[in-house]
Order: C-alpha cells, then sequence, then structure tokens
C-alpha cells in the first residue's frame, strides 16, 4: 500500500500499483484467503500515520482477520487502526527505534494484537521500508520482540520480496528456531511448492505479488497446496 | 434483533460490530435491554476488567445472567466471564461460569490461525490464554473452545473472524437468543 493503492515492487524497489485495496481485500476474503495484511509503506517515510480511513473501508468488506501496519508509533496509533477495524497492528521501524513500544501496545491491546513486522536483507534488519539499516540481526531481534510481548513476527525477506523465486527458507527457519511465536514467511512466493515449503518451517506464508496480478490464482493456489498434502481450510 | 456490544476501550469491538451489522442485527447501546449482550474479546485481561467496571457493564451483565438473559462471551470475553484468569497476575472474572483461564502451555503461544473445533469446522484463534471449565461444550486440540452456563455461551474463537463459518455460527447464537427472549 502506498498513496491509497496496493503495489508491490521487487526486493522493495520499484514499486508499481496493482489496484485498489478495498476491492482486492474483498476479493482475497471471499476466494478463501486465511488473513489479510496490509502494510502503508509510505508512511513511516512520509511521517505520518497510516490511512485510518481507507482500513476502515477494507475492513467493512472482510470476515477474516485483519492486520495493519505502516507508521505506527504510539499506543493511540495502534488504538486509531484497531477502532477503525484491524484485528491486529503491525510495527515495524518505531520498534526498532523504541523497543519498549512492543511492550506498551502488548499491554494495552494484547500481545495477540501486535505483530512485528522485520524486513531482513541477509540476515540483517532494514527499517524504514527497507532504506536504513537498523544495525540488528533478524533473528536476535525476533528474540527481543518476542521477549517484549510480540504475539506474532511478520518476517520479511528483502531479498526474496517480489522473485517469485522462493521464500527464504534459511532466514525463515531459523527465526522460526529462535522464537516460540508463530512466524509468517514473507517474500518470494511463485508457486504452491514455495508455499508448501515455508509452511514447513514457518507457521503460516504470505503472498502478495502473484496474487495482486491475478487474485483469481488464490483458490487455484488452494487446490494445489491440498494436492501437495497441506492442510488447507474449508 | 437489538444487540448490545460491551466496549471496554481495548481496541477493536468493530469487527463485531460489522460482523452483527452484517447478520441485519440493530446494534443498540443498552447492555441491560439488548436482546443479546455480547462480550467482545480483544485486548488484555487487567485492563479489560477496569474497562467494564468504568462502564458499568460488569453488573449490567451480572443482572442480565442473573435474569436468564442471552449474553455471548468471545475469546477474552469468555475468559473474563470465568472466576479467575491468571493472565496479568492474576484477574477477578466476573464468575458468570466456573473455572478459571490458565496460560496455554503446549505449541506456540499466542495460538493464531485457523483450528478445527471438533464437529463444527474450522474457525480462527488468537489466544495465550484458555478456559478450564466444567461447562466446556466443544473443543479444538484439547482446548476448550465453548463453554454454556444458563444463558452465558461463550467462544474462545473468534466467529467474527471465521468467515463464512463464524457467520453461521453467529446466526445460530442469535436463533438461540431470540428463542430465550
Amino acid at each position: 500500500m502506498a498513496d491509497g493503492r496496493v503495489v508491490k515492487g521487487v526486493r522493495f524497489q520499484e514499486l508499481r500499483e496493482v489496484g485498489d485495496p478495498v476491492e482486492l481485500g474483498a476479493a482475497y476474503s471471499d476466494a478463501g484467503a486465511d488473513e489479510l495484511v496490509f502494510l502503508d509503506v509510505r508512511a513511516t517515510v512520509d511521517g505520518r500515520p497510516a490511512l485510518v480511513d481507507l482500513v476502515e473501508s477494507v475492513a467493512e468488506r472482510l470476515a477474516i482477520p485483519f492486520t495493519v501496519g505502516g507508521g505506527v508509533r504510539s499506543v493511540a496509533d495502534g488504538e486509531d487502526l484497531l477502532s477503525a477495524g484491524a484485528d491486529k497492528v503491525a510495527v515495524n521501524s518505531a520498534a526498532l527505534e523504541r523497543p519498549e513500544l512492543v511492550g506498551e501496545l502488548a499491554a494495552a491491546f494484547g500481545s495477540q494484537a501486535v505483530v512485528v513486522a522485520i524486513d531482513a536483507e541477509a540476515g540483517c534488519v532494514r527499517s524504514r521500508a527497507g532504506t536504513t539499516d537498523a544495525g540488528r540481526d533478524a533473528v536476535e531481534w525476533a528474540r527481543e520482540a518476542e521477549a517484549r510481548g510480540a504475539g506474532e513476527i511478520l518476517l520479511t525477506s528483502i531479498d526474496a520480496d517480489g522473485t517469485r523465486a522462493g521464500y527464504d527458507l534459511e532466514l525463515t527457519a531459523a527465526v522460526a528456531a529462535a522464537v516460540d511465536l508463530p512466524v509468517i514467511a514473507s517474500g518470494g512466493a511463485g508457486n504452491a511448492r514455495h508455499v508448501a515449503a515455508a509452511l514447513g518451517v514457518a507457521q503460516a506464508a504470505l503472498l502478495a505479488s502473484i496474487l495482486h496480478e491475478d487474485p483469481e490464482r488464490l483458490a487455484s493456489l488452494r487446490d494445489e497446496l491440498r494436492g501437495l498434502g497441506v492442510a488447507v481450510r474449508g | 434483533m437489538r444487540v448490545a456490544i460491551c466496549e471496554y476501550g481495548a481496541g477493536n469491538v468493530r469487527s463485531v460490530e460489522l460482523a452483527f451489522h452484517r447478520l441485519g442485527a440493530e446494534l443498540v447501546d443498552d447492555v441491560l435491554g439488548a436482546d443479546l449482550a455480547v462480550l467482545p474479546g480483544v485486548g488484555a485481561a487487567r485492563a479489560a476488567m477496569a474497562g467494564l467496571r468504568e462502564r458499568g457493564h460488569d453488573a449490567a451483565l451480572r443482572e442480565r445472567f442473573a435474569a436468564d438473559r442471552p449474553i455471548l462471551g468471545v475469546c477474552l470475553g469468555l475468559q473474563l466471564a470465568l472466576d479467575w484468569t491468571d493472565e496479568d497476575g492474576g484477574v477477578a472474572g466476573l464468575g458468570l461460569l466456573p473455572g478459571r483461564s490458565v496460560r496455554l502451555s503446549e505449541g506456540r503461544v499466542p495460538r493464531m490461525g485457523w483450528a478445527e473445533v471438533d464437529g463444527r469446522g474450522a474457525f480462527y484463534f488468537a489466544h495465550s490464554f484458555a478456559a478450564e471449565t466444567p461447562c466446556a461444550t466443544a473443543w479444538s486440540e484439547g482446548i476448550v473452545a465453548e463453554a454454556r452456563s444458563g444463558s452465558f455461551l461463550g467462544c474462545q474463537f473468534h466467529p467474527e473472524k471465521s468467515g463464512a463459518t463464524g457467520a453461521r455460527y453467529l446466526e445460530e447464537v442469535e436463533a438461540l437468543s431470540r428463542s430465550r427472549v
């Protein structure tokens, strides 16, 4: 998400507009997505909170869990997103700058509503939509996030993002082994085998590029996953 | 059907509102007088209990329960209806049903995601604590997924986030409430 539209790039670069967030969100919900994650990737860089009105419009059409992130710097920011209809708040850059934020959000909303999003390149954490070296190791930061009260880790491999060449299994497995929290693998999905492999090391797998260009693909992917022996709902 | 959702200042009651709105319910503020009162499940136990007390919802819910009027508790809403929860160092609950809420000890915690509720299909769960109660009526992976006592019905999963299966569940709750009104 950027400027009110759904965007997707490759390795966090060359963001391309792919659609309307409300329409895409509803289409994914109807097509059997287990969950929707909505990240306003320009919010921190632009120095503003995520677009609450847009969150409200997307939430109205959803009957599945909805995670929203982007520009969350305080409990008040989190409150705004939750009351607009988000179920979980994702934090990234602000938590790297001030790790206490994770604990504050968990105390206010419960750990189950706090997702710590980690963007990693070669195992190192990057903040501000991948533009800044956060000077931390991804595994070590995931561990700290857990200790501070995170409920879930959304782990995006910048190296794999948008490439459709498969998830970064090594990084994902390392993080999943380091924490007892559920880990969502993100970045690199190109086909059902990739997703099945990610689900072998993580508790959930995020899909973006391959769905955005063809939302119908979700239904066939679910069938293919079933064929690969992955438990798929419904 | 007039449904009152107990807001207690701890985040998202919006998805519960939307779910009942989709079912055609009229949302009202009167927790005592509504056809169905819903105690939603968001936030942490201590803050939630304090929020309920601040708004007088604790007394209203106890009064409803004594009058045998329907109440639905979702997730934390189920846990708060018990005598006690171990969360946040220990917090006394509403005591609408016997038992306590204890921290999950197996698997990844919080337990997040879709899971089968025995015989009922897959529902969405997001919790670190779960009920231990003699009033359990459904289980998921050995964890109490639903409990009933008198006019109180509690579910550990989030029907409002459980797609079509969840919508059907809420429809049944509505129908059950209607029969008690």
